[in-house]
């Protein structure tokens, strides 16, 4: 029987599934035909970055131009600013972001009042669920008003009340930190049930040391969430280029510009608003590859050095 | 005496923590709390009492004429209809979309589930970018239409796997066994059995996938220009992002009345977000649970 089942070959084993489990085909094959169309399909659609898109003769018949719009993109006179916003607010969103929701997660813990705990995990998880659009709505609520309250404390020390929203050196703490205020909650929510498991016998080994509850959380507590810790970084190692288009396109404005514009957004303009496809797919393209190289890179880096890996 | 001293000595290193750590928290608890405590106390002010600072931690000069001004704007309320809409249509989408991803994926019976698995992952981590993708959707004819909303976004990969990792750990295989011998179908067997018993992973993803769909500017932005498909996210953005008021007429008005117009164009911005995003924060509470529950359920390695 066995070896007469390996002899069928795999064409024959497959139309043999389909029979059996046809509606299990049935079922996938509209998420095929969706990841095929408005995934795959895009993808190819990159070769527009190598031609001179003109729309009446599709991608397949516009001329090559080989890498002229990526050089075009290296020399344009942004590119420096644009690179260096992104990789800017990206870098300072993840080294002030990445450890908060650890540490508020590992100081939640040793919270005493086991109500206070409840509450304040509750609130702390609601703003993520407030739309970017609030969000930045109420950014300039309170950053760009007079009677605003961080303008009403200034007036305490007798300093003049400041539009932050229009100074460009202002934006990416703004960014950052309404960023972090958002989604500290959030984050910490995996770090906690990982410090829930946490084995208790070695906290109790601790306290008969003498440990203290800072000891422990060094001690016992950061390396047994270690393997949770590596994983979250690789996934944000990988979306590194990948700042939000919909906050920083909300908070721009023409004060602070020189600082609120990157990758995704100039995407947006020279794509959707000045119509150059070619030129802005170029562009998506070089942000979606060096993103890729940071997943499989910060995974091969975890991978060798702490045995831990996404894929 | 020695291990008591020892002891004694620690609690008081602890106490100084949990002092320090109880105020830390409680200080953030207000940080978290404060803003959004704002903009509710603030919609119910007089618009005046706002704009000179006075409100901080209750209403100053009850009034609902910020709520009363909002009802004069029509096109907020189609934006309402509108985002109802989408959310719904788009959420039911959504779940039977992942559904029928995350059901067969989750079959060993299923021959081709690595390959499939593989094309869905590859799309997790690289994609053709916004005019590709835009060119898509614009050759279907999709560009300001209803479905520019829904279609796009049809389905996750995240909440997908997700699902089916539910479906793989919390239901028994002895069921589908069962359910075999009693001659029911694959299909049946979902229907009665799998479904039924993932209540709890559907009903986080639906909130995800609503939640998105609520919040969700994004796709109007590039795929729609017609006002009146136009979501609340939309509208929004042109009340709370919009610094030159609109003021009709002012020659006509006195320095007072234009004052007290553009401190109403202010208060409108907190009644407008209490107003849309109170539907979110309402069932949000009691569903907070299940919230917590579905990022627990995705770290688990699909």
């Amino acid at each position: 029987m066995i070896t007469q089942k390996k002899k069928e070959s795999s064409g024959v084993r497959l139309l043999k599934n389909i029979k059996k489990h046809w509606i299990l085909y049935l079922m996938i094959t509209p998420v095929v035909l969706y990841y095929v169309i408005f995934s795959y399909v895009p993808m190819y659609g990159v070769l527009l970055a190598f031609k001179d898109y003109q729309i009446k003769k599709g991608i397949l018949g516009s001329p090559w131009v080989g890498f002229e719009h990526f050089q075009r993109f290296f020399s344009a006179y942004d590119f420096e600013r644009l690179l260096m916003n992104t990789i800017g607010l990206s870098v300072y969103g993840m080294l002030a972001g990445f450890p908060i929701p650890i540490i508020f997660a590992l100081m939640l813990n040793y919270l005493r009042h086991t109500k206070l705990k409840k509450v304040i995990q509750m609130v702390s998880y609601a703003p993520y669920f407030i739309s970017t659009v609030v969000i930045c709505g109420m950014i300039t609520i309170f950053m760009s008003q007079d009677s605003s309250i961080f303008n009403v404390f200034r007036g305490f020390f007798g300093l003049e009340p400041v539009n932050f929203l229009a100074k460009a050196e202002w934006f990416k703490h703004i960014y950052v930190w309404s960023g972090i205020w958002q989604g500290m909650g959030w984050s910490s929510i995996i770090y906690i049930s990982a410090l829930a498991g946490v084995d208790y016998e070695m906290h109790e080994a601790a306290i008969v040391d003498g440990a203290t509850k800072i000891q422990r959380m060094i001690h016992v507590d950061l390396p047994s969430i270690k393997p949770t810790i590596l994983m979250l970084l690789i996934l944000q190692m990988g979306g590194l280029l990948g700042v939000g288009f919909e906050k920083v396109y909300l908070l721009q404005n023409s004060l602070n510009r020189s600082a609120a514009s990157v990758i995704s957004t100039y995407v947006y303009e020279v794509g959707l608003i000045h119509s150059d496809y070619g030129y802005s797919t170029a562009v998506g393209l070089f942000n979606s590859v060096i993103s890729l190289i940071l997943v499989v890179g910060s995974n091969q880096l975890s991978k060798k050095f702490a045995g831990e890996s996404l894929f | 005496m020695k291990w008591r001293k020892s002891g004694d000595r620690r609690s008081y290193s602890d106490k100084v923590f949990d002092i320090v750590n109880l105020l830390i928290m409680i200080m953030l608890l207000v940080v978290f709390i404060w803003p959004l405590w704002f903009v509710v106390i603030a919609s119910f002010s007089d618009p005046n009492q706002v704009w000179l600072g006075n409100v901080v931690l209750w209403p100053k000069g009850f009034t609902l004429v910020s709520y009363e001004e909002l009802l004069k704007y029509e096109r907020i309320w189609i934006g309402y209809a509108n985002t109802i809409f989408y959310t719904v249509v788009g959420t039911l989408v959504n779940l039977i979309m992942t559904v029928c991803g995350a059901y067969p994926l989750s079959r060993k019976d299923f021959m081709p589930r690595h390959f499939v698995m593989v094309l869905l992952l590859i799309t997790m981590y690289f994609s053709g970018g916004l005019i590709p993708t835009y060119l898509v959707v614009s050759k279907l004819g999709l560009i300001n239409t209803r479905w520019a909303m829904i279609i796009p976004g049809a389905m996750s990969v995240y909440n997908m796997i997700v699902t089916r990792t539910y479906f793989m750990n919390s239901i028994p295989p002895s069921l589908q066994e069962a359910a075999t011998l009693d001659g029911a179908s694959s299909f049946q067997y979902l229907v009665r059995v799998v479904l039924p018993l993932s209540k709890p992973i559907l009903a986080v993803i639906g909130l995800y996938y609503a939640v998105g769909h609520w919040n969700d500017f994004y796709s109007a932005l590039i795929y729609i220009y017609d006002e009146n498909l136009l979501p609340l996210q939309s509208f929004l953005r042109d009340i709370l992002m919009s610094t030159k008021l609109t003021l009709n007429n002012t020659s006509s008005m006195d320095m007072a009345t234009v004052a007290a117009k553009a401190q109403l164009a202010q208060t409108l911005k907190y009644s407008v977000i209490i107003v849309s995003t109170v539907p979110v924060l309402c069932i949000y509470p009691f569903i907070q649970k299940y919230f917590v529950k579905g990022v627990m359920i995705g770290s688990v390695k699909g």
